[in-house]
């Protein structure tokens, strides 16, 4: 019993001791942990601006994808029991197709009320002789089976016109998915420049100090005791490292946001709000801070232990 | 306490600086290894700290075989010997005060038992009022004495000294010398190599000569028996 509360006891002393260590060698190393940081900073900041721009082109990309139904004019047909007869057979074929996620029936009426709220009272001229017809909107359960579905409804009888932005829509995908993929392999080729850089930096600290790696062995330290104000080291460089472009990430999305967001009203995609997107983004930034400076140390350190 | 069976070393590019060294070394003795540059008296310390391996052959200090000896235990070894050698090798980032905690700390001592101890050990170098220095702002020999209070501050059975005055001028040498044989008059065996003919003529103890990797002499009370 006292044993173990003795042990316990200097455990958490060296654990005291190590954060000291580290934070005393970061000033007395200062020339070398400024550009520890440095290094740490700008890639950080690269990977920051890039993360954003990702998940907003995503955001984009994905509201756009949701936002593209099919508008199914439904064919006039004079007698109105007949023509009521003929809507509802369209809607259950259309239900019954795959792939369909969700049907809804607009009259002509409310067709026109939506253009005169969209563009004017001078509209209401055709309220007397409405020239619009009933449109279904139809929503296929994956975007990219747009296309797809709107075949199949063109095939049904009592369908005038089958509109989906063809083309148009199949390009902006095409366009999305490359967009993605660039954006992917940047930043999985920015985080690798990142570790290598700020692993070397930390390397050349470590190599400026393999004397006094040397010594601690030589008095009898175990490689951990060496080692932990080392990692601690690496770990206080990333996330200072962090500061700045967390910081500066931030700032800068807040007010771009402030800017657009406006205007972007009631379009078609809306970009990605600041406090839960800054975040994740943040978030990130300082893990990986956090992992590269610990990763790098700890393999940077390893290879003077062997004495 | 100290004991060679047989030891051979043989370094990966062909030198063999250890061929067959047998040796018995007993509790509180004071040793000399002497013998021309380049002979093995180098290897034959490092041998003594684990800091070389032997190729065949058993070292055995303190009862502990440094052949079949773990890596990760090498450091509770180290921590049972004390070494000094000729470049001091002191932190040179920390003060008197803290190189000679350091080797304290690493046991994980109590605070108050490592200030206590610290300050006695530098008040036996004579060095207590300089604690707040840097490595670097002492002289040779302040800075080997550091080193000395460092290697001795765990009360080890055993002290290793490599060459420790080679960088030090005649009478700081003495200086040094008078501290050794304090710590050996206070019961610590003391392996010392050196080649500082005035000192092994002057205080006669046991002399082991290193030549080729093997003991050419091993004589109690013996001289330097080389020219300079």
């Amino acid at each position: 019993m006292m044993s173990t509360e003795v042990i316990t006891a200097m455990k958490t002393r060296t654990i005291a001791r190590h954060f000291r260590e580290s934070l005393k060698s970061l000033g007395r190393n200062s020339w070398m942990t400024i550009a520890s940081i440095s290094a740490v900073t700008v890639t950080l900041l690269l990977v920051g601006v890039f993360a954003t721009i990702m998940m907003n082109l995503n955001k984009v990309a994905s509201d756009l994808e949701n936002d593209v139904e099919i508008r199914v004019l439904i064919e006039i047909i004079p007698d109105e029991a007949e023509a009521k007869l003929a809507e509802d057979q369209l809607v259950d074929e259309i239900h019954n197709l795959p792939d369909v996620e969700e049907v809804t029936y607009s009259s002509k009426e409310e067709e026109l009320s939506k253009l005169i709220k969209d563009f004017g009272d001078e509209l209401s001229l055709f309220e007397q002789n409405n020239p619009l017809y009933n449109v279904l909107y139809v929503k296929a359960v994956d975007p990219l089976k747009t296309a797809e579905v709107a075949k199949k409804i063109e095939s049904f009888e009592s369908t005038y016109e089958v509109k989906y932005g063809e083309g148009k829509v199949e390009k902006l995908f095409n366009f999305l998915e490359i967009a993605r993929n660039v954006g992917l392999v940047l930043i999985l080729g920015l985080l690798f420049t990142a570790m290598f850089l700020i692993s070397n930096t930390i390397r050349i600290t470590i190599t400026a100090r393999r004397d006094e790696i040397e010594i601690m062995k030589l008095v009898g330290a175990t490689n951990s005791f060496v080692r932990i104000p080392f990692v601690l080291e690496g770990m206080w460089l990333g996330i200072i490292g962090s500061i700045i472009p967390i910081t500066a990430v931030t700032i800068a999305y807040y007010n771009i946001y402030e800017l657009l967001a406006p205007r972007l009203k009631g379009e078609l995609f809306q970009l990605l709000e600041v406090a839960p997107l800054m975040l994740q983004v943040n978030g990130l930034i300082l893990f990986i801070g956090m992992f590269i400076g610990i990763w790098g140390s700890f393999m940077s350190v390893r290879k003077f232990l062997k004495v | 306490m100290i004991q060679m069976n047989n030891v051979v070393k043989k370094y990966p590019n062909g030198v063999v600086a250890a061929n067959g060294i047998t040796v018995q070394i007993k509790k509180g003795e004071f040793v000399y290894v002497v013998g021309p540059s380049g002979a093995g008296k180098s290897t034959f310390i490092k041998l003594m700290y684990r800091e070389e391996k032997p190729t065949s052959g058993d070292v055995v200090i303190n009862g502990i075989n440094l052949r079949t000896l773990k890596n990760n235990r090498v450091p509770h070894l180290r921590r049972q010997l004390g070494v000094v050698f000729q470049d001091f090798k002191l932190l040179p980032r920390l003060t008197v005060y803290e190189n000679v905690a350091f080797a304290m700390e690493v046991i994980e001592e109590q605070p108050k038992v490592i200030r206590k101890r610290v300050m006695e050990v530098l008040e036996l170098v004579g060095l207590k009022h300089k604690v707040r220095m840097l490595p670097n702002e002492l002289s040779g020999g302040e800075q080997q004495r550091v080193a000395i209070a460092r290697s001795i501050v765990n009360r080890p059975k055993v002290m290793i000294a490599d060459e420790p005055t080679g960088n030090l001028d005649p009478e700081t040498s003495w200086e040094i010398m008078n501290i050794f044989e304090e710590i050996n008059r206070q019961g610590t065996t003391i392996v010392m190599a050196t080649h500082n003919r005035e000192i092994v003529n002057t205080v006669r103890r046991r002399v082991i000569a290193i030549e080729g990797g093997m003991i050419v002499r091993d004589e109690y009370g013996g001289d330097y028996g080389y020219e300079n």
